[in-house]
């Protein structure tokens, strides 16, 4: 009882950072993946090879030695240093996690929309096409939604992933729950409740996650609700 | 644990000081570092197929008690990050081996060796838990109709068994094991956070002494994409090799 009062609040306030840290990350990464999808099959081959490789790179290697290179390594840069923004996001841990997050986020997502847009029926392209509809409305109305309800289910996944990766940031001395987790281990030697308890909050937020991911779901398959 | 950051330096001047590093044996620990995530790595994945087709074989048979033993398994390691996980079995094993030790009158274990073993089991663990859902969805993709053949014929279970499902799994499980090779690969590298001198670990302790955390960690990036590269190839030419059977047949 008295380590759960002693723990439950610093690991809830690691839940906070836990949560900025891959809500900035899901949200930056998307949008990164996106654009990474949309050169993937836009047709030219720079924009194509870069993107692949892009991925490769980002999926090849492992998220901790990523992030060890951007916040020590480029951290020796000296022209990192002297440029405000780029210290901005680099000299800080939790910003840095954030980003390092969102551009291992994005390799993933980059993936998973690719054969999002890859399913896209032909017909349904010809059919905008033969409406008149521009490039960007097509894409805007035919295109992408069809391509994000058939990723949504690994994109799920890939947004659980990014929760985990984001105990990561606890190499780098940002505490967020694992931190947090790690540190109570180490001084109460409670470690199997103490385990509980930080994988109770991450099952908690999976939890969640995968409810508003089957309403989601549910809504982007409206049509086909008998 | 993990080096400073130094603030007082300007670009790193690779050219001269490669001879330095290469003198100081930093090369070979590298190396050294790389063969040690390897073993690891394959260890692991050893143990992870080793649970995964038991948890496969049990969902997939549907053997009542065990199968919620197998999803509380699955869905606690997937849920929870790889470094808790590493977090939970390293400090509860280190206790328990020190009383061990102690019994038997041993002051200091061998803490490479220890290192390994927990390290090796923790991502074994990890693995075993993604394999599960490979192995059952790859036993449960081989057609029902095969089976009932096999049972027609009048073979033996062990023989459907070798005869009809283990072969037809084991190519359809090939793609999903290649993925979990890949992150298996990559999760070895949290053992670094324990102390065990892989390939991160020596990295991190490169950058720390020689103040090049830039040359350190992308060269042991360049080393992780090698390892995928050619895992990746590796697996090119098994599934080929499996699929042979099956165009032939």
């Amino acid at each position: 009882m008295e380590l759960i009062q002693l723990s439950m609040p610093l690991l809830l306030s690691g839940l906070l950072l836990t949560l900025k840290i891959s809500i900035f990350a899901v949200v930056i990464g998307f949008f990164i993946g996106l654009g990474l999808a949309i050169a993937r099959i836009s047709g030219s081959f720079m924009l194509a090879a870069f993107s692949q490789g892009y991925s490769s790179v980002f999926r090849g290697t492992p998220l901790m030695v990523q992030l060890f290179l951007f916040y020590y390594g480029l951290g020796q840069l000296s022209f990192i240093r002297d440029s405000a923004l780029a210290w901005w996001v680099i000299g800080d841990g939790v910003r840095c996690a954030i980003l390092v997050l969102a551009l291992n986020s994005a390799a993933y997502t980059s993936e998973i929309l690719r054969g999002g847009f890859m399913s896209v029926p032909k017909g349904a392209l010809e059919a905008a096409r033969a409406c008149g509809m521009s490039k960007w409305l097509q894409f805007r109305r035919i295109e992408f939604p069809i391509a994000m309800r058939q990723a949504l289910p690994a994109y799920g996944n890939e947004v659980i992933l990014t929760l985990k990766g984001s105990s990561l940031a606890s190499t780098i001395a940002v505490l967020e729950i694992t931190g947090h987790a790690k540190r109570l281990m180490s001084q109460t030697f409670a470690v199997i409740e103490v385990f509980a308890m930080a994988g109770a909050i991450y099952l908690f937020i999976n939890v969640v996650m995968i409810v508003l991911l089957r309403l989601t779901e549910r809504s982007l398959m409206r049509h086909m609700a008998a | 644990m993990t080096p400073t950051r130094q603030h007082d330096m300007g670009i790193p001047y690779v050219g001269s000081a490669f001879w330095e590093l290469w003198e100081a044996g930093w090369p070979a620990a590298i190396l050294r570092g790389a063969s040690v995530t390897l073993a690891i790595g394959l260890c692991s994945i050893c143990l992870g197929i080793v649970i995964g087709t038991i948890g496969g074989l049990v969902k997939w048979a549907r053997l009542f008690p065990f199968t919620l033993a197998i999803d509380g398994y699955t869905t606690l390691i997937r849920g929870v990050p790889e470094l808790l996980v590493i977090y939970l079995l390293f400090f509860s094993s280190a206790e328990f081996v020190s009383q061990v030790t102690a019994a038997f009158g041993y002051g200091g274990a061998d803490d490479s060796a220890y290192g390994f073993v927990v390290g090796t089991v923790a991502i074994g663990v990890i693995s075993g838990a993604y394999s599960v859902e490979v192995v059952r969805g790859a036993l449960v993709a081989v057609p029902r109709g095969h089976i009932e053949a096999g049972r027609a014929l009048g073979l033996s279970r062990g023989r459907i068994f070798r005869r009809i499902i283990a072969p037809q799994m084991l190519r359809l499980a090939v793609p999903g094991m290649n993925n979990i090779w890949q992150s298996t690969m990559k999760d070895t590298a949290l053992i670094s956070v324990v102390g065990l001198q892989e390939l991160m670990r020596i990295s991190s302790i490169g950058a720390g002494s020689t103040r090049q955390p830039l040359l350190f960690y992308a060269v042991a990036a360049v080393v992780y994409l090698g390892i995928t590269i050619v895992s990746q190839i590796v697996f090119g030419v098994i599934e080929r090799i499996l699929n042979k059977s099956n165009r032939a047949g």
